[in-house]
This record gives structure tokens, sequence and C-alpha cells, in this order.
């Protein structure tokens, strides 16, 4: 896998506040990486140092092999970013915005008209083109945005909080977007929404306080979760104390959790750490002679594990 | 020098899509024409030349040029826009260059458009039109001047309102500095050769002399280093002011 973008030893502060605090890692073609953390973590500080708009105090970024501080302008040719909020110009048109940006990035004739027919095909502005970017709504702001990011089909795609703000039509139309481009380059979304870098990244990187606190694939950190592999039963509320002795006789059960709903529970049994147990919990059910309505086994929880990282 | 060029291209456009450009050069027109006509008395004059009309430019350009300038890098800071525009393969300094050259070119044609004062002057004497050729150059570089000043002032800022006051503050002192109101500041403590220096920036005289017909050297030097030296200060500030 060849490594499209390098970070070693990143460090930016404001002041006293040490907003990037050594950051490395690298990441190659065909990876999605989901960038984690609470507000203020040092996310976009990350993502504008990787993009050439903030000097890092200290540390490396290179981007295809070029150097970030030493070769921006190559840099810049080979990335897109999309930064917070994803600022343009108000008073033009999206129709306006992307020549302008096609000008810089040195494309003109057919193959101008091509990029931007493309982008305007897969995003879907054809019904705003030619309307100001500030009387359009918060979504098409968005996909404008992106647009101007992709244009160049850059190796590298840096998208702080590309779905922010979409309505779930939207974010799933990006979402796939996203998924089609990733196949051939690096691309890199910051996000709030957990259940995004599940279902679309490769990888997940968490930050808290300027520093790295997890660098592994989503179910690697899903199986850090208390709740990976524990197994629910969903049955009626006269069952539940039954269920729960039997189940409580099981070797591989460390406990139970107990949920009432009016005439309904469910129990969670947690598995001891490195066990399997939902074959044991359907023979107990079965023998036990309990009726259960469902029977599930839980991935974990992304937003647990987020928490228990970056609480701290 | 093409991305330099392609964002002039924009921000002139961006002035024209705007109702600041047709406020500004109908204000412009308005002002230098009724000034010119009414408190210059220029017909009364009886003479064939221009003098009272760019005798008020400079004092035009001290509210109007600012006003072209504060927007230059406030609004872009202001609105985040800033992030976007220097992520795209381009320098510091082609942004700079780029801003400057269209808002300069943009108060040009405001200039330009007061050809018929030309024409008429034409019409009524014989004016000689070398002298007003520098004249309209003379004005046009000083604009410059006021205008780099203004951009650089506009870097520091994210407010246009700040950004506006204060670089017709720093370009009223510039105008001024050969005149008493701003060495007498300085004498006294000042030694005589520093003195001498400030007076010698005064944009004020400098435009008097071109104004007169002479092509003088020093004026176009001091109005050539104004803009460079200001547009360096402000790719400093750009780059100083991009984290905060």
């Amino acid at each position: 896998m060849d490594t499209l973008l390098a970070i070693e030893g990143l460090s930016k502060r404001y002041g006293a506040i040490k907003a990037v605090d050594g950051i490395d890692f690298s990441v190659g073609r065909g990876e999605m990486l989901g960038f984690l953390g609470p507000n203020g973590a040092g996310k976009s500080t990350t993502m504008r140092m990787i993009a050439g708009y903030l000097p890092p105090d200290r540390g490396k970024v290179s981007v295809c092999g070029f150097d970030v501080l030493r070769q921006p302008l190559e840099v810049k040719r080979r990335l897109g970013y999309l930064p917070e909020g994803a600022p343009t110009y108000g008073e033009m048109t999206p129709s306006a915005i992307m020549s302008f940006v096609a000008d810089v990035r040195r494309f003109s004739g057919a193959d101008k008209r091509r990029r931007m027919g493309a982008m305007i095909e897969r995003l879907h502005l054809e019904t705003v083109l030619h309307q100001p970017i500030e009387t359009l709504s918060k979504g098409f702001k968005r996909r404008v945005g992106l647009a101007l990011a992709l244009l160049h089909e850059p190796d590298v795609l840096i998208l702080d909080e590309p779905t922010d703000g979409l309505d779930p039509n939207q974010k799933h139309e990006v979402r796939t977007l996203l998924a089609e481009l990733a196949t051939d380059r690096v691309i890199i979304i910051s996000t709030h929404i957990l259940e995004e870098v599940e279902a679309l990244c490769s990888r997940a990187i968490i930050i808290a306080k300027g520093r790295i606190v997890a660098d592994a694939r989503p179910s690697e950190l899903l199986a850090r979760s208390t709740y990976h592999n524990a197994v629910g039963l969903r049955l009626s509320a006269a069952q539940a104390a039954l269920a729960q002795a039997a189940l409580a006789q099981l070797d591989g059960v460390a406990r139970i959790e107990e949920q009432q709903e009016q005439d309904s529970a469910e129990l969670i049994a947690f598995p001891k750490p490195g066990t399997e147990i939902l074959d044991s919990v359907r023979t107990a059910v079965r023998q036990g002679g309990i009726a259960v309505d469902e029977i599930y086994v839980d991935r974990g929880r992304l937003d647990e594990v987020f928490r228990e990282l970056t609480a701290a | 020098m093409h991305a330099t060029l392609t964002i002039a291209r924009r921000e002139l456009a961006a002035y024209f899509g705007a109702p600041l450009a047709y406020v500004f050069i109908v204000i412009f027109l308005a002002l230098s024409g009724g000034l010119t006509f009414y408190v210059g008395v220029w017909l009364e004059r009886g003479r064939a030349d221009l003098q009272a009309f760019f005798d008020w430019h400079p004092w035009l350009y001290l509210i109007l040029v600012p006003a072209v300038g504060m927007r230059l890098w406030a609004e872009e800071r202001k609105s985040g826009t800033i992030e976007f525009l220097m992520t795209l393969p381009v320098t510091t300094l082609n942004a700079v260059l780029g801003k400057f050259l269209a808002a300069w070119l943009f108060v040009g044609i405001a200039l330009a458009l007061t050809f018929p004062m030309w024409l008429t002057v034409d019409f009524l004497g014989r004016p000689d039109h070398g002298v007003i050729l520098a004249s309209y150059l003379g004005s046009w570089l000083m604009a410059g001047g006021m205008l780099a000043i203004s951009a650089a002032v506009s870097a520091l800022t994210r407010n246009q309102v700040v950004a506006f006051v204060l670089a017709a503050a720093v370009c009223f002192l510039f105008l001024m500095s050969g005149l008493e109101l701003v060495q007498a500041l300085f004498r006294g403590w000042a030694p005589d050769s520093l003195i001498a220096t400030i007076a010698s920036l005064s944009l004020l005289s400098a435009f008097d002399a071109i104004s007169q017909g002479v092509i003088d050297l020093r004026a176009l030097i001091l109005f050539g280093s104004l803009i460079v030296v200001s547009l360096f200060v402000n790719t400093a500030l750009v780059e100083l002011k991009k984290g905060g």
C-alpha cells in the first residue's frame, strides 16, 4: 500500500494551550480515516496543518512525498480540503466559484467543463447553479464546498465535518459518494457522528487534548466496548425473573443488566472477557422453557468507547 | 502570475457584484464634480486646466479609498473564506497582489469615468494635455499608495469598520506629514533629519508636484515604495494572522 500522507510529531500551541501535541500517523491509498474527538481536541487544527493553512510549531506533514512547509504548492495541488463550516464567497454563484477554482487549478476548455459537469451531477447542484451561495440552504452550501474540494480529483481529501447540517437523505448521498471515491485515494473525515465512522471508515483515530488516544479499525474499537459480544434478550416482564435466574447460572456471564419497560423487559448478559456466550444463553433459554421475543448479540457501542477514551 | 490574475479577476467581479461598487462610483463622480464646480469655482476661474478638480482628490481618497480597501482581508477573515482561499494552490503573495490589483483597477475605473471633465476643459479652452495626463497618473498612483495602506490595515482585523477608521487615520498621517499639524508632533524632540524624512513622505506634496505637470522622480519613488512596502507588510500580516 503506498503511503500518501505521513505525519510525524505534529504540534501546535496557541499561547499556553497545546492544541496539538505530538501526533503521528500515516495513511495509505484506499484508506478512509475517521477523525474523532471531543470539541477542542485538536481535530480542526490538525486538519488545517495538513492542508497547509496553519504552519505547525513542530513536526512534519508530507502529502504524496511533498513537505507541506517546504513545497506548499505541490501539496495543495494534490490535496482537496473542506474547511469546517464550508466557507465560500457568499455573493458568488456555485457556477462562478467552481469556475474560479478550476481557473486557479489551471483547468480550461473541455477539461474544465467535464470536471464541473461531473461535480454538478454528482452533488446535484443543477437547480442552484446560478443562485448566490449565501441564499442557499445549509445542505447546498456544504455540497458546493465538497464540489470545490473534489474538482481536481485529489489524491488526498481532508474533510472537516462534511455531513454536518445535511438531512438524512443528503448524508446518505454524501456517504455513498465518499465510499465510491475512497477506493483509490486517501480520505480523512472528522465527524461527531459515530455511526458514520462505523459505516464508512476503514480506520478511526480518536484524539483528546491534542494527542492520539486510539488508532484502530472501527471493529477493533467496538471490541473494547463492554457491550461487545453481550447478549441481549427481549421478553415479557413475567418471564424476566425466570430468565435472569437461568442466565446467572452460566459460567461465561459476568453480570446481567435488566431494563424494565411497561410489560416487556430487556436483559443484557455481559460475557467474561474473551468468552462467547451466545450458545450457552440459547441453550439455557431453551432448557428453562423461557419464551423469548428476540435474542441478539451486541457488536459493541462506539459512543461508550469514545467516552471512555476521551473523558479522562 | 496566473494565480494572481485569476484572483484579481474574481475580486474585481466581486466589487461589481455588490452595491458598494456603484455607490462608490456614483459618490466619487458626484463629489469630485460638485466640489470642482461649486467649491473650487472652476468655471469662474476662467483657466483651462483641471487644477480645481485634482486638488480635491487627496481628500476624496482619504474617505473613499479606505472604504474600498477595508473589506479586502477583514471580510475574508470574518467569513472564514481565507481558509478556503489560502488552501488553494496559491501563495500569500499571489493573493495579496491579486486583491490589490483588483481594488486598484476598480479605483482606476472610477477615476477614468471622470473623463467628461477633461472633455469639458478641452471644449472650453486649450488645456495642457500633458499636465492633465500626468495629474491623472499621479492621482491614480496616490490612490494606489493609500489603497495599499488600507489593504495592509485590513489584514490586522476582522472588523471592517475598525479597518476603515484605522486606514483613514494612517492615510491622513501620510497625506499631512509635510504640514505643520504633523510636524509639530515631532519638533522639539526628534532630530532634524527625521523631521525632514517624515516631511518627504508627504503624499500631498508629492501629488502637488505631479499635478503641476512635473513628473517628479521623488514623487514616483514615494508612491511606488509606499505600495511595495505596504503590500510587503500586508503579506507578513496575513501570514502572521492566519492562526487567530
